[in-house]
């Protein structure tokens, strides 16, 4: 079987859940090589080690000062030394942008938020959001494959995951657009939103960043990630990196609550394959409850916290 | 400056989209054409740096005949001109043969900052602009919410899963602009009248150096295997609160092992 890269994202060596799921859909395509960029290896190898990489190559974290461009020229440096059956990325909007200078770089194809991807490397994707499936594969060259996160049920495998520094000589075009400097607004404790196991967001019915706090409370009773509308994050009330939608993120958990949210089309692009949904709203025409697995009319204000108190009950 | 601006018309995403049963490629016909909506942040963005920095805003589509209704509607925001490269042969181009053909444009006609939406509506790849960075050998000033120009020097901030980093970067430079970055305007009655005459340059594959072999369904680097529609969601329950409703919320989550 052939080899199969897998950029591994991480923070400071804690590897990201969707680098796991991409461990564990190669290990059915061949045998994963995860690509390390920066610092903490040390913690994240036996991560690596657990899910199934054979190998690790590591480069340096001086690729991170530019945008996207280091990264493409490192993979493209491993896919000619290595000739991998794929590469595999996390569909984020930073790494589809990694995944298409790549893929100009080979020449080959690439395929961007896909669901899935068979033995024979044919991709599904879930499209026009979600009314349709359509599945494809790259044509020429090797394939280029950005997997959307939560598409993938991680499985632990060990696996050596010996470790091989690689160097690549950036070109100068790679360096034209320099990070001066990164600003963190994602906070706390809970689950990152794309990974998380459950969403619950809110929308303009919450009225304010005050009562954020009931959307935070119910988030914390189910161990979930905290998302929110644009009208929500337009309006100040929740930083944007928690957008949920075409233009924020896009979220496939196990559970998506949706509060005093009304189901815009473009809120939908990016919560639509999430498998149970759930709304609290006061509108009954509300779009969001064509979407509903169980949908309540009412007040948020009443609503929310009652469930809060049900499900603390329940523990 | 030597701005142009990307626009691609997409299907209207309030009306049903749909693939062709012939070749898996986008149903355009049975579908409304309209601007897609990330990029009129693009042309306003565009067009803002023009009113700041002087210059004249281009507008370049790649796309069917009908794209012309889009590139009208973008000239009655204001844009000067417009460069329309359409030929039969690019019917079924993707991603990565849409970057080789709007770059040879883009060389051919030249720019300063060439700016995109963040994404189509319809294709939602995400890619052009970083191919085109990567195919053109410019700064990637890309997922933008923020800009600033300063003699030849582009300062963004670049949106992230994080928050935002801050990036800089040389003219010239490919832009591409998230919602945040502004409200586009609405073309007035004076700038639909204008937008008539305004000059629209139709090119053809042989008119901007593009090969026929690097673009079109035939030599694709990627193809659509088979497509089906998703299998419907089944219908829920939609209870109004009497009181009860949180607590009957709470039993479902229950009863579906989520609490
Ligand atoms: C280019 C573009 C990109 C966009 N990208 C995104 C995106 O990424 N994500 C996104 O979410 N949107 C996006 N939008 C915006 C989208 O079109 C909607 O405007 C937005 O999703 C609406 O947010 P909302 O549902 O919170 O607000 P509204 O549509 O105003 O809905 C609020 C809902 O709350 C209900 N409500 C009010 N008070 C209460 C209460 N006390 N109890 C219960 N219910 C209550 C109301 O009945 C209503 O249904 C985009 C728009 C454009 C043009
Ligand atoms: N056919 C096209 N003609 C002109 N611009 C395009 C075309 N396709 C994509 N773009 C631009 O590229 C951006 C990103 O598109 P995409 O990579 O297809 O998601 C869009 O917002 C447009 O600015």
């Amino acid at each position: 079987m052939g080899e199969i890269l897998v950029l591994v994202d991480h923070i400071d060596g804690e590897v990201k859940k969707a680098g796991l799921e991409l461990l564990t859909l190669a290990r059915s395509l061949g045998e994963p090589s995860a690509v390390w960029i920066g610092e903490g290896l040390d913690a994240g190898r036996p991560v690596l080690a657990e899910h199934g990489a054979a190998k690790v190559y590591a480069a340096d974290a001086a690729l991170n000062e530019y945008v996207t461009a280091p990264r493409a020229e490192l993979l493209a440096r491993l896919v000619a030394d290595k000739a991998p059956a794929a590469v595999l990325v996390s569909a984020t909007p930073e790494n589809k942008e990694v995944a298409g200078r790549l893929a100009v770089r080979l020449g080959s194809g690439v395929l961007t938020d896909v669901v899935a991807v068979d033995a024979d490397l044919v991709a599904e994707h879930s499209i026009f959001g979600g009314a349709m499936r359509s599945r494809s594969k790259v044509a020429s060259g090797t394939p280029v494959i950005a997997v959307r996160p939560n598409s993938v049920a991680v499985q632990p495998s060990p696996a050596a995951a010996e470790v091989e520094q690689v160097a690549v000589e950036l070109s100068e075009a790679a360096k034209g657009a320099r990070v001066l400097e990164r600003v963190v607004q994602e906070k706390g404790e809970r689950p990152e939103l794309t990974e998380a196991g459950i969403v619950v967001s809110g929308g303009r019915g919450v009225g304010n960043a005050e009562n954020f706090a009931v959307i935070e409370r119910l988030a914390d009773s189910l161990g979930a990630a905290v998302g929110a509308s644009r009208a929500a994050t337009d309006a100040g009330w929740y930083p944007h990196a928690f957008q949920v939608g075409q233009t924020g993120k896009t979220v496939a958990p196990q559970l998506y609550v949706a509060v005093g949210i009304s189901g815009a089309i473009q809120h939908r692009a990016g919560m639509q394959t999430s498998k149970t949904i759930v709304a609290v709203n006061k509108d009954a025409e509300a779009p969001i409850f064509d979407l509903v697995d169980y949908g309540v009319v009412g007040d948020l204000f009443q609503v929310v916290p009652q469930l809060t108190e049900e499900i603390e009950k329940r523990k | 400056m030597n701005i142009v601006v990307l626009v691609k018309q997409v299907p209207d995403t309030a009306t049903e989209r749909k693939l062709s049963a012939a070749d898996s490629t986008l149903d355009r016909a049975s579908a409304d054409g309209v601007i897609n909506e990330l990029d009129e942040y693009a042309i306003e963005e565009g067009l803002r740096l023009k009113e700041a920095h002087g210059g004249e805003v281009t507008i370049l589509t790649m796309g069917p005949d009908q794209a012309s209704d889009s590139i009208r509607k973008a000239l009655s925001m204001g844009a000067d001109k417009a460069v329309h490269l359409v030929d039969d042969a690019l019917h079924g181009s993707d991603a990565v043969q849409t970057s080789y053909a709007l770059a040879q444009v883009l060389k051919k006609i030249g720019f300063d900052l060439a700016v995109l939406g963040s994404e189509s509506t319809d294709a939602r790849t995400g890619v052009l602009a970083a191919a085109l960075a990567e195919r053109l050998g410019v700064p990637q000033l890309s997922l933008a919410s923020k800009v600033e120009i300063d003699g030849s020097t582009v300062r963004i901030q670049r949106i992230t899963d994080y928050g935002y980093d801050r990036v800089e970067g040389s003219l010239p430079a490919v832009l591409s602009v998230v919602e945040k970055i502004n409200e586009p305007r609405y073309p007035s009655f004076k700038g639909i009248m204008a937008a008539k005459k305004k000059p629209v340059e139709k090119l053809s594959l042989a008119d901007a150096g593009i090969d026929p072999a690097l673009v079109g369904l035939a030599g694709a680097t990627t193809q659509v295997v088979d497509f089906a529609d998703a299998p419907p969601r089944e219908a829920g329950t939609v209870v109004k609160d009497e009181g009860d409703g949180g607590a009957k919320l709470a039993e479902f989550l229950a009863a579906k092992k989520f609490v």
